[in-house]
């Protein structure tokens, strides 16, 4: 399988603070990779990185065969990096279905398709975002993203802060577009459980360093102790 | 209270009104008065598309009035001395054709605002007023030593330019050229606000890293709503050249911006018809408190004062039953 996106060796800092010392990592077209590591381990950094919101300062990041070091944030975008950023991110005042339209880009997922994936929205479709519940607005957020027709689409801690049954909601719709999609997905998430059904692979970051690589099942509970504090 | 949207009627409705009523209690002053309104409501709609959509604090959009005024007064002022504007390398007249003077005026002050804006556009903040300012002072004092346009004096322009199939220098349908042409940009100010443009822009405004995590481009939204924003200003200012039949720097000072700004602000940043209620409040504190006293716009400075400190959503935002605060629509 050739690789979609494939960071060799990436370092990065913030200002004098290095927060990577050493990322590695491959998605395949189509694949789901989950990103694994304890809390300051450099999750959100690495996907920083791959989405240009941070300048890595050594190493190599290439998606879909190309160096993404000379694009601006907004053009790795629009190569097919799409982010469900951490914290439930939306445009507060914008209605549902604006959220959904303002960064829509054309591909097989319109506003149809997001709404049939979370039917809530169609329900909420003129409520402006900020008065939706946390789990509604991470499902938009999440259709937000699907709407700029990735081929990547990164979920950083999209199920965090959330009741049991939305979580199951959220894992639920992920597991539909794994099976419906040729779109790769990078996760970052807590539940290991929920994360095995879906990813076929794992990557664990231990202080700014991929450390482990291989597929999921493989994750012993002594691995998960060691690295993952589970 | 009553709903934003009948507000907004209301509002608009009540200018035209206005004008039927003095028109048959034979109120020329009036007329100029509700004209004056609507030009600067139309100057207020360009400035809220960067404002209120954009979230750019322009503090030189008089530089796009001011242009506006200036392309009506230079082409008007050839027309009537029957001097050519240039003669080579190919020939340009001077017109009194209204339609050609307002294009000519969108389209200089587009420009102006893609220039000015592509610079600006690299800061943020206090920096992007303070740059916006400084290109302000360097036109103001362009025009001041500009001697061929009047310069410090001013350019007066003798006859009012022409509209076909029109009496342009009866107050009355001179009026209804700037309501008609207010009328079409708040129209388009709407649909912008609602087109993926302006929903981008809009996103933009609420988060820069989210948007550019959408794949968007900030800089490139900011600087076309700033180009369209100025074209709309200028358009303003090549009727309100008309109107007084006069341009001279002052529509390019720092203070006009400051005018400007404060009709947004007075209406309602980001509300559609924001503008129109602060033009129609500035107009009318400045006629009736005008009579007392000149120094009027302490009172204004205070009403101002006001709406900052405890209504932020301006006039609009008071009156009416909140839908969409902060939201053009």
């Amino acid at each position: 399988m050739s690789a979609l996106l494939k960071l060799e060796n990436v370092t990065a800092a913030y200002g004098r603070a290095e927060a990577l010392f050493g990322v590695s990592l491959e998605i395949g077209a189509g694949e789901t990779l989950a990103l694994l590591g304890r809390n300051g381990m450099g999750k959100s950094t690495t996907i920083r990185v791959i989405c240009r919101l941070l300048r890595e300062s050594g190493g190599r990041v290439r998606f879909a065969g190309r160096d993404l070091a000379p694009l601006p944030p907004h053009r790795a975008a629009r190569l097919g990096i799409g982010l469900v950023p951490e914290g439930r991110r939306v445009f507060a005042t914008l209605t549902v279905r604006e959220n959904l339209i303002a960064a829509a880009r054309p591909g097989p997922w319109d506003q149809a398709r997001v709404e049939a994936l979370f039917p809530r929205l169609a329900e909420r479709r003129d409520q402006r975002a900020a008065t939706l519940s946390g789990g509604e607005q991470q499902m938009l957020a999440i259709g937000r993203a699907l709407m700029t027709n990735p081929r990547l689409l990164i979920l950083d801690e999209a199920t965090e802060g959330l009741a049991p049954v939305v979580r199951a909601e959220i894992w639920a719709a992920l597991s539909a577009l794994r099976g419906e999609s040729e779109m790769a997905l990078l996760v970052v998430d807590k539940s290991l459980r929920e994360l095995g059904r879906i990813a076929s692979r794992a990557v664990i970051l231990e202080k700014g360093r991929s450390v482990w690589s291989g597929p999921i099942g493989e994750i012993t509970p002594a691995l998960a102790h060691r690295h993952l504090g589970l | 209270m009553i709903g934003a949207r009948s507000l907004d009627a209301i509002l608009f409705l009540a200018l035209p009104l206005v004008v039927l009523y003095a028109m048959a209690a034979d109120q020329p002053f009036t007329i100029t008065l509700a004209t004056k309104v609507a030009i600067f409501a139309l100057a207020g709609t360009g400035l809220n598309i960067a404002l209120g959509l954009g979230g750019l604090v322009s503090l030189g959009h008089a530089i796009f009035f001011g242009i506006g005024g200036y392309a009506m007064g230079i082409l008007a002022s050839h027309a009537q001395s029957y001097t050519p504007l240039l003669e080579s390398p190919f020939l340009i007249e001077g017109t009194k054709s209204m339609p050609l003077i307002w294009l000519t005026a969108m389209s200089a002050g587009a420009l102006a605002a893609l220039l000015i804006g592509a610079l600006s556009l690299r800061t943020s903040g206090v920096y992007f007023i303070m740059i916006t300012l400084a290109f302000g002072q360097m036109f103001y004092y362009f025009a001041i030593s500009w001697p061929a346009y009047g310069g410090e004096d001013g350019l007066p322009i003798y006859l009012r330019n022409s509209f076909p199939g029109l009496d342009t220098l009866d107050p009355a349908q001179f009026f209804a050229l700037a309501f008609a042409l207010l009328a079409l940009a708040l129209l388009f100010a709407a649909r912008l606000a609602h087109a993926p443009f302006g929903l981008a822009l809009s996103a933009a405004r609420q988060s820069e890293s989210r948007a550019i995590a959408a794949g968007l481009s900030p800089y490139r939204l900011r600087l076309a709503a700033f180009t369209l924003s100025g074209a709309i200003t200028a358009l303003a200012g090549a009727l309100y050249a008309d109107l007084n039949r006069f341009v001279s720097p002052a529509m390019l000072s720092w203070q006009t911006s400051g005018e400007i700004m404060i009709f947004v602000i007075l209406g309602g940043v980001g509300r559609l018809f924001g503008p129109l209620a602060g033009a129609a409040l500035y107009i009318l504190m400045e006629q009736s408190l005008g009579q007392f006293t000149e120094f009027w716009q302490i009172p204004l400075g205070l009403v101002l004062l006001a709406v900052v400190l405890f209504a932020r959503g301006g006039l609009i935002g008071l009156l009416a039953r909140s839908e969409r605060e902060g939201e053009n629509g």
